[in-house]
């Protein structure tokens, strides 16, 4: 498959607009800030996505990544107003950052290293028989074929993943009758609000 | 019938828990009625399965009750082997056992601690029986043991006397010596055979190396002569003389001590494989054994201690008959030994009680008017012993000498010098207590009046004993100093004891006279015992091979040596013809030394070798141990740092793991 | 193997290591949610240029369960951080080190 100076250009584009959507996730101290950066970050992966004619992952991908994931947070950081600064002077851990500095240069640095050596041999595996891509098929329909044939227990057991998930995230943000704060390590935390009676009781 | 089997070690043991639980409340004469019930319905049992052993085919029964020890291949069941030879030490053992229950009613009345005494005395027959009735030399060995802490718990069983709890201690740790041997033979059984039971290993002996049958045996041999008081390590047992006389009688004369000579009649397989030295060596210690225990016996003064000794030097004659494989001598000997000494051990207890807990034989004499059942019943142990035919323990000891002969003439011409010591010794004995003037009140007069009101307070025995020092030192009684004589109210006079006691006496008496019955030398028609025994030693017990003229040629001087022992007693110690002193060494008084020499160099090198042991134990072994631990200790305290708490530690963890598979596969990648 | 598929990796690689980089230096835990997305997208670039490459469409369906499980986890990490934010408004991730019981 040839490649266009037009993929070039995409490619170059995107990945500008990914690293930079990146850096500002880690860089930005409020929350707000770093969750559009994300945004942008994923938007420029779904363009990729495009770019690599998986057009309906890219779809997807903006729906569910932008639309759904990050709303979900940007919606928690409103409720719960923890869009507070967070302070980036000092880290209480020592040699945490030299060690995750160390951690992301490495591991970006060796797979870099490898994909340049490793060169034409490193994509060496065996091409699917079933699920082989075609050209003159659209991609939304090979995937949809591929989920509800091949893959269609994963796809079932992912539906019970999720149902566990809205259990659990229904369980733990119930807000309980007694609430325990957890001890303030540090002395300027306000201490929790007491928690209203519920109106059932207040009527008992 | 025979499956009534075990019953026969079960009820002591059934005896023993009631005890346990709840012989404090039942008092004194009650527990030790339950306690001679028990013992007494076991020696029924036992009479019923040897009848029922009797009716089969074989003669041997095996009752397996459950699987002890599963350990992979090693596999120990609880089962009981009944064969001739544990067939009759069962009906030797309980029987005696019941007797003496009986008579310790009598003994032990009065003690604070009555109770506590037969709940030692039914847990020891308990274990007297698993050790002969074990089908497997690892449940001997429980027996083994069991019978080795009765006997420690059982000497120093008046323990608030510091001879009395060292006695004890000295026994356990001499036997302690003679348990790693049998250990380390146990050990080397299983090693070669993959199996302990007898029934497994006994019969494939014959195809042993001999090497390896000479290191089981002379093992098994060390386990023997710690049990059975041999030497070297006889120095317990006279000792051993602290505890109650029943005790004595019981365990130190009739049963637990004769469980080495049990022990090598078992083996006698691995013994007839082995090298021709081990025999020669079991007959000769047992040999040397009763010589050197016959000379010191003739010097002794304390009457527990003649007997005592005479019991060790009995042992010696029964080691003598394994050495030279007359096994069934052995067990002729130990079976008759067990009625007489039993006999002899209770009629001193009698004796001492009469005398009011004395037991010097010098302030004793003319007993035999006071004392005449007492006297009656001992009159037949001291023929026994002495080995005056018709009673038993000539017959017993005849046949040892008879085969000695045979074998080797040097072992019985020591076998002999130690039977003429016997008769002289005992006869000794019998002239000091039952004969001659009656020297206690003369010696009461020495050591001043006792007030009643003294002799009630405890602390009265401290005073008379130093009262009995000073009128040793004014040159009254000066061979009175190793004795201590307790002090006696006014107006005393020896007393026969009650039925209780006297009644065992007069059992066992019968039982010393009529023994010899069990294997007269003539007809042959009447070896019944050594019929009976015959399979259990086949293959390697040698045959009598003496012309019938020559056996009674040394039956007739046998007799005669045992009356020229028993006529120089008299003379020397009735008539007075002879200065006794000149008879009565100090080496033989004081046991050749060897108990002074022993502790002598336990305390010198002895110790010191273990001062060395025990710091090699502190220092490198401990260390090792602290060392081990403290690197554990450490490296958790290292460890301890990465469980911070804190989440973004873990994942840098991870990140730092991810990292090093990272560049283990890129190494794949370029490599 | 063309360049760009090249530069698709490489590209995921950096992602990645920033995604990393933030999960183990920022405190706050939704910021670190969204460095654990960062790390997912970046995998998810590389199961995509992978299946391009060898012409393979289990790339893509991979990604697809690795969105479904990404959307979960966010339920679930928002679920404990609104848990946590109600007990103790302001927490960070180290301030959760004493949690007990």
């Amino acid at each position: 498959m040839e490649t266009t100076a037009v993929e070039y250009v995409v490619f170059a584009l995107c990945a500008v607009i990914v690293l930079a959507g990146a850096f500002g996730v880690i860089w930005f101290r409020n929350p707000v800030q770093a969750a559009l950066s994300l945004v942008a970050t994923l938007f420029g992966v779904a363009v990729l996505f495009l770019n690599m004619n998986a057009q309906f992952l890219a779809a997807v991908q903006v729906i569910v990544y932008t639309g759904a994931i990050v709303v979900l947070i940007l919606f928690v950081i409103m409720l719960l107003g923890v869009d507070v600064e967070e302070d980036l002077e000092e880290e209480p851990l020592v040699g945490q950052r030299v060690i995750a500095l160390v951690i992301a240069a490495g591991v970006a640095g060796l797979v870099v290293a490898g994909v340049t050596l490793g060169g034409a041999d490193l994509v060496s595996g065996a091409r699917s028989v079933t699920g082989s891509i075609v050209d003159d098929v659209s991609n939304i329909e090979q995937i949809g074929r591929l989920l509800f044939t091949e893959y269609v227990f994963a796809l079932e057991i992912t539906a019970v993943l999720l149902t566990i998930a809205v259990i659990a995230a229904v369980v733990m943000s119930r807000r309980p009758s007694e609430v325990e704060p957890l001890p303030a390590e540090n002395a300027s935390m306000e201490p929790p609000e007491p928690m209203e009676p519920e109106a059932e009781e207040v009527f008992d | 019938m025979v499956e009534l089997l075990w019953l026969v070690p079960a009820l002591p043991l059934a005896g023993f828990v009631i005890l346990v639980l709840a012989g404090r409340r039942m008092g004194e004469p009650a527990a030790g009625w339950i306690a001679t019930l028990m013992v007494t319905a076991s020696f029924v049992v036992s009479c019923v399965a040897f009848v029922g052993l009797v009716g089969l085919e074989d003669h041997v029964f095996v009752q397996t009750l459950f699987t002890w020890i599963p350990a992979g291949d090693f596999l120990v069941d609880i089962g009981l082997y009944l064969d001739p030879l544990s067939g009759v030490m069962i009906l030797f053992i309980t029987g005696i056992s019941a007797l003496i229950h009986l008579y310790s009613i009598g003994y032990m009345h009065g003690d604070a601690n009555f109770s506590k005494f037969f709940i030692y005395l039914n847990l020891f027959v308990f274990s007297m029986l698993v050790l002969v009735l074990g089908d497997n030399l690892l449940l001997t060995f429980l027996g083994w043991e069991g019978v080795g802490a009765c006997s420690y718990f059982l000497i120093s069983f008046w323990f608030t006397k510091p001879a009395n709890a060292s006695a004890g201690k000295k026994a356990f740790v001499t036997n302690r010596i003679g348990d790693w041997g049998f250990l380390v033979g146990i050990f080397m059984v299983f090693f070669t055979f993959g199996s302990l039971n007898y029934s497994d290993f006994l019969p494939e002996a014959g195809g042993l190396a001999q090497t390896t049958a000479t290191f089981i045996a002379v093992m098994l041999f060390i386990g023997a002569i710690g049990k059975s008081a041999q030497l070297p390590l006889s120095v317990w047992l006279p000792d051993a003389m602290a505890g109650p006389t029943p005790v004595s009688a019981l365990i130190h004369a009739a049963t637990m001590v004769t469980a080495g000579v049990y022990l090598l009649s078992r083996i006698n397989p691995i013994i007839a494989v082995s090298a021709d030295w081990v025999p020669m060596l079991i007959a000769w210690t047992g040999a040397i054994t009763a010589l050197l225990a016959a000379t010191v016996a003739v010097a002794q003064n304390d009457i527990k201690k003649v007997l005592a000794y005479s019991t060790v030097e009995m042992l010696g004659f029964m080691f003598m008959g394994v050495g030279i494989g007359a096994y069934w001598t052995a067990i002729f000997l130990m079976v008759v030994h067990a009625f007489f000494k039993a006999l002899l051990f209770l009629c001193a207890g009698s004796v001492i009680h009469g005398m009011h807990e004395n037991q010097d034989m010098r302030v004793m004499g003319g007993l035999r008017v006071l004392m005449p059942v007492t006297f009656l019943a001992y009159l037949a142990g001291w023929f026994s012993l002495a080995g005056i035919p018709p009673f038993s323990g000539f017959f017993g000891k005849d046949e040892v000498l008879t085969y000695a002969f045979q074998e080797n003439k040097a072992l019985w011409v020591v076998g002999v010098i130690a039977a003429f010591l016997t008769a002289v010794y005992i006869g000794r004995q019998a002239f000091m207590v039952f004969f001659g003037e009656e020297r206690w009140p003369q010696y009461i007069a020495r050591l001043g009046t006792a007030t009643p009101a003294m002799v009630e307070a405890t602390a009265a025995a401290d005073e008379a004993a130093i009262a009995a020092e000073e009128a040793a030192d004014e040159g009254g009684f000066d061979e009175v100093d190793d004795v201590e004589f307790h002090p006696v109210p006014e107006g005393f006079r020896p007393h026969e004891s009650p039925w209780l006691m006297t009644l065992p006496l007069v059992v066992l008496a019968v039982l010393s006279v009529v023994g010899g019955l069990l294997n007269l030398p003539f007809p042959k028609s009447m070896h019944y015992l050594e019929k009976w025994l015959e399979p259990v030693f086949e293959g390697s017990a040698v045959k009598l091979e003496l012309s019938s003229g020559t056996i009674v040629g040394l039956l007739v001087f046998s007799t005669v040596v045992a009356l020229i022992g028993t006529a120089f007693a008299a003379a020397v110690w009735l008539r007075g013809r002879i200065d006794a002193r000149r008879f009565q060494p100090a080496l033989f008084v004081n046991a050749w030394y060897y108990d002074s020499a022993l502790s002598r160099f336990v305390a010198g090198p002895g110790t010191d070798a273990f001062e060395s042991t025990a710091s090699f134990d502190r220092t490198v072994i401990d260390g090792a141990v602290n060392g081990v631990g403290g690197v554990a200790t450490r490296a958790g305290q290292a460890l301890r740092q990465t469980q911070s708490g804190y989440v973004r530690r873990y994942a840098l963890g991870i990140g730092i793991g991810s990292l090093l598979i990272l560049a283990f596969m890129f190494t794949r990648v370029v490599g | 193997m063309r360049s760009i598929d090249a530069g698709y990796l490489v590209l995921a690689a950096i992602l990645f290591s920033i995604g990393a980089f933030g999960l183990l230096v920022r405190r706050n835990p939704l910021v670190m949610l969204m460095c654990v997305e960062l790390m997912l997208n970046a995998v998810n670039l590389t199961f995509v240029a992978f299946g391009m490459m060898l012409g393979d469409l289990a790339g893509q369906v991979t990604v697809l369960f690795v969105l479904v499980v990404a959307a979960a986890e966010v339920v679930v990490g928002l679920g404990i951080v609104v848990a946590m934010a109600r007990r103790r408004p302001g927490a960070t991730a180290d301030d959760i080190r004493v949690l007990r019981g």
